[in-house]
């Protein structure tokens, strides 16, 4: 099952009337069920097929301490079954069905979905409301079940470099908010979870009142609520549901640097993190204005620090920027560089610093924003032609703090962000916000 | 006995809406006409593919698939690479072993330019020194980079294991000693003996109609030479019975293992597609995912496929195992292989996976992109227009003796080629 772990990439969404010139935008319904369940429906009937999701507002930031990794440990466990369809009969179903299916874990959400032709929406809605209650789970199946949690983290974390050098610099970034521990959890607690942990975790968060179903396809709305009242409509709702209160980070005040060396490394790498608002605490514009910012400064080939980096100083083959603004608290703005041969990464990293001055002193052109803006708009554009993006950018929004409404106006946003505000974004790309991340071969 | 089994066997529609468009200068296009959303998506490809590398240079399919970009008729690379980004067009290029392959996406309103920078992009590429010089290092990064990635070393390792002195075995991003000898010479070479209309299929999806494709068929491919001068590719049969270790200092062991397959066009593909699902295939309901993660927790995936590569069809599969458990891993996998080759497999197995094939059908249909890949693919495959309509039936009418054929002529264990890299103890 998938681990998703956010980069990249806003709330990319909708069509506004602009310069990417598409008319209208997507048309969806939403509404809510007595026991607090919030469902939303993005209806596209141009192929008989549905994709049916369920996001739970609980991730990886809403664990409790020293429990790191149990929501992810949980989603995986998600699939051993209930009382009513024991042992992966829900698994088994789907795959007869003919659908597909899987789930992914964040820092501030766990999501469950299927893809599978509309006729078989309601035999989904039936199984996975089954689910939001009555999982059962004995040591029998949640021990194996932990070693293959620790093969994917081996797979994904320790065996490869770069990501353990991501994972130590995001550990830096935060200083005490949750965001700084990795979604898969730290290995010497993973080995630690057990049956009551995922347990626990489960009723404390899984209920329809914190969760958000979202059905795209070949569907109507009205279908999709009688659907939802029938299956989803009967679990009980949690009536002290936690609030989601997480451990305060702090302004920054000192920079910082990672250096990860390892002699399987050949190709050194420069990453930089800077602690910055997310859509859900920023002020209004300031996150469109670093989706701006991230674009204009990191797109691939026309992007400022390409342009300085790699085609005029020729210190770096690439160079690019991401801002993860999808979140419930301050986030973080990347910024990635790999040295050209014979370039120190010190030598590079003085180079960035000079560019980003730069940037921050003079802005952009009016052409390099506007381009900027027509990649993102037509991106949203180019994200209607599929359901499943759709339903998941829904609810990414939702689950960290975020309306639909929100999400269907973002590119007349984006397209209202002015140069000025742009540079103004800069004032969270102090270097003091920051963590500087090195990758090299031998000690440097 | 008659397959029982109730399938979906209803077609995918948007699918089977498609028509061939040809132009006035006769070149032809599969298209999908859709104009819910304003963006059009194309597809294309040239057979040839890094198999067509010049002898002793790895890596040039591959380096020119990132060089059509980089300056071409009145742009040089900046200003190509911006006139994209202004109207938001994706164009990207990529290189398999079999084919070139190439994709555009575009909003309605800058579909002429975007054709346009597409056919700049196939005749006038400008090859210039410059950006020559920055994409080879950046191939050389990305190599240096894999240098030390168990996957990346594992598939090489495969590759170079399962056909020596054939092009399947050499690296398709080259090394880090061909790449620097690749010259401009090379690309154009490249170009000329592969960019042939006899060697192009195209399948286009969305808000355009058959009059406007017809121009920008002529326009972007019409003046394509009508044939290229591939080079002979030998027939292979993946070379087996071996088992390879590579150290490498990690905790998990990366394992590939594979058989011969079969060619795409062999009257027993499809039984063996319903054959792999059982063994390897997509669902978490497969032999091996239900052995070797779901029963003993060896790995976090596991799985196996049908490559149907034209010069050396392979079934190959992959998973990654803690050291310590890595041989268990191998045995678990080679049990489960003899199993199927040996015992029939149960009608109610059988069903289950005709189910899920044909159900699952229709949700490679739900982009454009999906869309004109599968147009794309019917059309290398030479599987004719009417393949969406009846290929649900042709799986549902695989019968338990067709699996019981196909997997003894495919699942012989003696003849394995397995990889591991890391340190299995």
């Amino acid at each position: 099952m998938v681990m998703a772990k956010m980069v990249s990439a806003g709330l990319v969404l909708a069509g506004a009337k602009g310069n990417g010139g598409a008319e209208g935008a997507v048309t969806i319904s939403q509404f809510g069920l007595p026991n607090g369940l919030d469902v939303v429906v993005i209806p596209d009937h141009r192929t008989p097929v549905v994709t049916h999701m369920i996001w739970y507002r609980a991730g990886a930031a809403d664990e409790p301490r020293g429990k790191t990794g149990i929501a992810h440990f949980l989603e995986h466990l998600m699939f051993k079954g209930t009382k009513a369809h024991p042992e992966g009969e829900f698994s088994r179903t789907v795959a007869e069905l003919g659908g597909e299916e899987n789930a992914f874990t964040s820092s501030d959400y766990t999501a469950y979905f299927q893809r599978v032709a509309k006729e078989h929406l309601r035999t989904m809605m039936e199984f996975e409301a089954d689910r939001m209650r009555g999982l059962v789970l004995t040591d029998a199946i949640v021990d194996p079940e932990r070693e293959v949690v620790l093969e994917e983290r081996r797979m994904r974390t320790d065996s490869v470099p770069v990501s353990q050098l991501g994972e130590a610099m995001t550990a830096t970034a935060f200083v005490n908010h949750p965001y700084g521990a990795p979604i898969i959890g730290w290995k010497p607690e993973i080995e630690a979870l057990n049956r009551a942990d995922a347990l626990a975790f489960y009723q404390r968060f899984y209920a329809p009142n914190n969760a958000i179903l979202v059905v795209a396809g070949d569907v109507e709305p009205a279908e999709v609520k009688a659907l939802a009242e029938d299956t989803y409509g009967k679990a009980l709702p949690t009536p002290d549901l936690p609030l989601r209160m997480r451990a305060k980070e702090p302004q920054p005040v000192a920079a910082r640097k990672v250096v990860l060396s390892d002699r399987r490394v050949e190709q050194p790498l420069l990453q930089r993190m800077y602690l910055a608002p997310s859509y859900a605490t920023a002020k209004p514009g300031e996150a469109e204005a670093l989706d701006v910012l991230a674009q204009a400064m990191g797109a691939q080939s026309t992007g400022r620090l390409n342009q300085r980096l790699v085609l005029e100083r020729k210190l770096a083959v690439s160079a690019s920027a991401w801002y993860a603004g999808t979140a419930l608290d301050d986030h973080l703005f990347g910024i990635y560089a790999v040295p050209a041969q014979e370039v120190s990464l010190e030598q590079l990293e003085a180079a960035l610093d000079e560019v980003l001055a730069e940037m921050a002193q003079g802005g952009f052109s009016d052409a390099e924003l506007k381009r900027a803006k027509t990649r993102l708009v037509a991106d949203a554009i180019y994200q209607r032609d599929s359901q499943s993006a759709l339903a998941r950018n829904f609810g990414a929004a939702l689950t960290t703090g975020l309306t639909a409404a929100q999400v269907i106006e973002w590119p007349r946003l984006i397209e209202r962000v002015s140069g000025e505000e742009v540079k103004e974004a800069f004032r969270w790309l102090e270097k003091k916000r920051s963590v500087t991340g090195y990758l090299t071969g031998t000690a440097s | 006995m008659t397959a029982k089994t109730i399938v979906a066997t209803s077609a995918p529609a948007r699918a089977t809406s498609a028509r061939k468009v040809v132009s006035p200068r006769g070149v032809e296009a599969w298209l999908v006409e859709d104009h819910a959303n304003p963006l059009v998506a194309v597809q294309f490809a040239f057979t040839g593919g890094s198999s067509q590398d010049p002898q002793g240079k790895p890596g040039v399919a591959y380096l020119m698939s990132g060089m059509l970009d980089e300056g071409a008729g009145p742009y040089d690379s900046i200003a190509f690479h911006q006139r994209l980004e202004d109207l938001a067009i994706d164009l990207n290029f990529d290189a398999g072993r079999d084919y070139f392959t190439g994709t555009l996406k575009t909003l309605t309103q800058y579909r002429d330019e975007a054709f346009e920078l597409l056919r700049l992009s196939l005749h006038e590429p400008r090859f210039e020194p410059e950006a020559m010089l920055r994409v080879k290092a950046q191939a050389l990064s990305e190599l240096r980079h894999e240098a030390n990635e168990p996957n990346a070393i594992a598939r090489n390792a495969f590759a170079a294991a399962g056909f020596p002195d054939h092009p399947y075995g050499l690296p398709q991003k080259g090394t880090l000693e061909t790449v620097p000898q690749i010259t401009r010479d090379d690309l154009e070479a490249y170009r000329a003996k592969a960019f042939a209309r006899a060697e192009l299929k195209i399948a286009v999806v969305g808000d355009i109609d058959e009059r406007v494709l017809a121009e920008e068929l002529d326009r972007v491919f019409a003046d394509l030479p009508s044939r290229g001068e591939l080079a002979l590719v030998e027939h292979r049969v993946v070379r087996g019975g071996e088992k390879r270790n590579i150290d490498l200092p990690i905790p998990q062991s990366v394992i590939v293992f594979g058989l011969p397959g079969l060619a795409r066009n062999d009257k027993d593909y499809v039984p063996a597609v319903v054959m792999n699902h059982i063994l390897g295939g997509g669902s978490f309901t497969s032999r091996l995912w239900t052995e070797v993660r779901e029963k003993r927790g060896l790995a976090y995936s596991v799985y196996s496929s049908l490559s149907p590569f034209k010069h050396g069809p392979i079934l190959a599969g992959a998973t990654s195992t803690k050291n310590e458990r890595a041989y268990e891993s191998i045995s678990v996998i080679t049990a489960e292989i003899k199993a199927l080759s040996r015992d029939d497999v149960s009608a109610d197995e059988l069903e289950k996976a005709k189910k899920y094939l044909t159900g699952s059908y229709a949700l490679r249909f739900d982009t454009s992109t999906k869309i004109a890949r599968e147009l794309l693919q019917a059309q290398l495959d030479d599987l004719g227009m009417d393949y969406f309509k009846h290929r649900n039936e042709e799986i549902a009418a695989v019968e338990a003796r067709d699996i019981a054929r196909v997997a003894k002529r495919l699942l012989d264990t003696k003849r394995m080629l397995i990889v591991i890299v890391g340190q299995p103890v």
